[in-house]
């Protein structure tokens, strides 16, 4: 499906990339400020829909690390994973720890900004393909 | 830490099964399914008789923290989606084969999500996890909706989408409205803040639109337009875990929030009576006009929901027992109707009640395993439909609601009539093009009926354990307004 634009499809790529270090940028920013791993899984989705509208989906599946599906399967894992360590110090389950500037929410941040970005996508590729009939 | 497992189990097997080849899936499906009927029976038994357990996640204390809690309502209600589960799990066992065609690589990820997201509804014990964990459910359904790429499929998904994001956007508007109103999500503090009469009284429009939201997704009427267009194009199994389950979810958070969180007022009692008594006729009249089984089925979830509502809208105890009992019934025999329906198919290539027959000649089994769920749908004596309809009857008329309990009566024998259909026309008539009738079907899958149709019998010749269980699951349940 392409757009037609030369100027679009050219920008689209640094758009993408552009618009994947904001949504970084908001994930790391939720520790203290408003933002967070939802708020910058959406972003990052935005992004991968601007690549698949204006170019392809495929061109914009090239561009994710992992395929959707295993995308949110590993941001599901890394969330799940980050709530275990307290588990281990007989802490309930999801207790955060934290050492230094570092801790546990940021990977349960970036769980989630992975499971997002990951299952959003994976419901839009298959409906910008689909038939329209 | 044993309160989580139900949740974690499905979900860590969710993101196993997505890495694995589908052989690999259906067994990690199986095994996961029934990990979790494990964990969910050891936290029923280990509950103390009306007693609740709770864990607050992160260690966050009250009123910041997101609590989960197990009473014996959630606990027996997580051991029944459960239980639904590891028969659907075993229902697909073995049938690539012939569903390959509707299922795929996330098919089986997704309804191990839906499990997990359906247990952790149920386990929730504060409005906003709630709400989250109650869109999980329908997004993962709206997965399994999407998930085979036909145009038919997106069709159903679309208007399954339109509507339940309708019914979402309230949710969260009256979540946020209650919460501004109150300071309060848990329902512990809801409970208490709403003993203040003006507190009570400000909630009171958000509650009505919060509670209008859910009888949405709970496919009352009018809005239930988008379960019967969309429930059909999924394939057996997952109609059965979704046909099965989610309206009842929706149906339990209705009970939860107005007969032990919110104090309702009267006038929405009195309203969703007639609701639920025109829900019923509208979803059974519907299912005597349509052909297709799976059509059929789904209508009469609608109607099905109408006696739930009628359990919550007689607001006592007894009926809340009626409710419950009610509940745990429908979810198994829907669902084993559902999946009885997908071996009809595989055995006689067709859904449609005018294209098949000679079933009971063909499949003996088959036939005796229908006849015992739907004679449990109509509630003939002693099924469990009949006991769980006895104990929403009898409380009915008690509180002198005669037209109410007429009406559901007179429900049941136009299920009948719909029941008789498929028997007549699926079972007992001759098939109209006998050489198209061919098709083995895996043990598995009749394991899968069996398991239910076990639990089904259990629950209708020994009902006073489950009666019981019932009535202690729901022993403080419209008492939260003797106080103001």
């Amino acid at each position: 499906m392409k757009s037609g634009s030369v100027l679009l499809e050219r920008a689209a790529p640094l758009l993408y990339w552009a618009m994947l270090i904001i949504a970084l940028a908001i994930l790391l920013r939720g520790h203290n400020e408003p933002g967070g791993g939802f708020i910058g899984g959406l972003v990052a989705v935005a992004a991968s829909a601007l690549l698949a509208i204006i170019l392809d989906p495929a061109a914009a599946l090239r561009r994710q690390p992992l395929a959707p599906l295993r995308l949110a399967m590993a941001g599901v894992g890394l969330t799940l994973l980050s709530g275990l360590p307290a588990v281990f110090l007989g802490l309930p389950y999801l207790t955060h720890l934290w050492s230094g500037g570092w801790s546990t929410v940021l990977l349960f941040d970036l769980g989630v900004f992975c499971a997002v970005w990951g299952t959003l996508t994976g419901y839009l590729y298959p409906l910008l393909e689909a038939d329209p009939r | 830490m044993l309160l989580l497992l139900p949740i974690l189990i499905p979900l860590a097997a969710a993101l196993l099964a997505a890495l694995l080849p589908a052989r690999g899936q259906q067994m990690i499906g199986v095994a996961a399914a029934l990990a979790q009927v494990l964990a969910a029976g050891t936290l029923l038994a280990v509950l103390p008789e009306g007693g609740r357990v709770s864990l607050m996640l992160g260690n966050w204390p009250q009123p910041y923290g997101i609590e989960l809690v197990a009473d014996t309502l959630s606990a027996a209600l997580v051991l029944v989606s459960a239980l639904l589960g590891l028969a659907v799990m075993l229902y697909s066992f073995g049938r690539d084969d012939q569903e390959s065609a509707t299922r795929n690589a996330t098919t089986t990820p997704l309804m191990l999500g839906l499990l997990a997201s359906v247990a952790a509804v149920f386990l929730a014990a504060d409005l906003f996890n709630l709400y989250v964990w109650f869109e999980l459910m329908l997004i993962a359904t709206l997965g399994l909706l999407v998930g085979h790429g036909s145009a038919r499929g997106n069709e159903a998904a679309f208007k399954y989408l339109a509507l339940n994001l309708l019914g979402t956007l309230l949710v969260l508007v009256a979540v946020a409205l209650i919460y501004a109103a109150s300071g309060q999500l848990n329902f512990a503090a809801l409970q208490v803040a709403g003993q203040w009469p003006d507190v009570a009284a400000g909630l009171r429009p958000y509650l009505g639109l919060l509670l209008l939201a859910l009888l949405l997704k709970a496919g009352a009427l009018p809005l239930f337009a988008w379960l019967p267009a969309s429930y059909p194009v999924l394939p057996p199994a997952v109609l059965a875990l979704v046909g099965g389950l989610l309206t009842k979810v929706a149906a339990y958070v209705l009970l939860r929030l107005s007969g032990q969180v919110f104090a309702v007022h009267e006038l929405w009692l009195e309203a969703l009576g007639w609701l639920a008594l025109l829900t019923m006729l509208v979803g059974v009249l519907g299912a005597a006009y349509h052909w297709d089984v799976r059509r059929i089925l789904a209508l009469h979830i609608v109607s099905q929901v109408g006696y739930l509502l009628l359990g919550i809208a007689l607001a006592s105890p007894a009926a809340a027992a009626g409710t419950a009992y009610f509940a745990v019934h429908n979810i198994l025999v829907k669902a084993n109707l559902f999946l009885i329906a997908g071996l009809m198919f595989a055995s006689a290539g067709h859904y449609d009640l005018r294209h098949i027959g000679g079933l009971y000649a063909a499949r003996p089994l088959l036939a005796v395993l229908f006849l015992i769920s739907a004679f449990s749908l109509v509630g003939v004596p002693p099924s469990t439909g009949f006991w769980g309809k006895f104990m929403l009857l009898r409380e009915a008329f008690e509180q002198e609601r005669y037209v109410w309990g007429g009406g559901a009566l007179a429900v049941g024998l136009l299920t009948l009539y719909s029941m008789s259909k498929i028997w007549l026309e699926g079972f007992w008539k001759a098939h109209p093009e006998p050489a198209a009738s061919a098709g083995a079907i895996p043990l598995p899958a009749y394991a899968a009926v069996l398991l239910l149709t076990g639990l089904i019998l259990v629950m209708a010749l020994y009902p006073e354990p489950f009666i019981h269980l019932a009535q202690v699951a729901t022993a403080g349940f419209w008492h939260q307004g003797s106080g103001t």
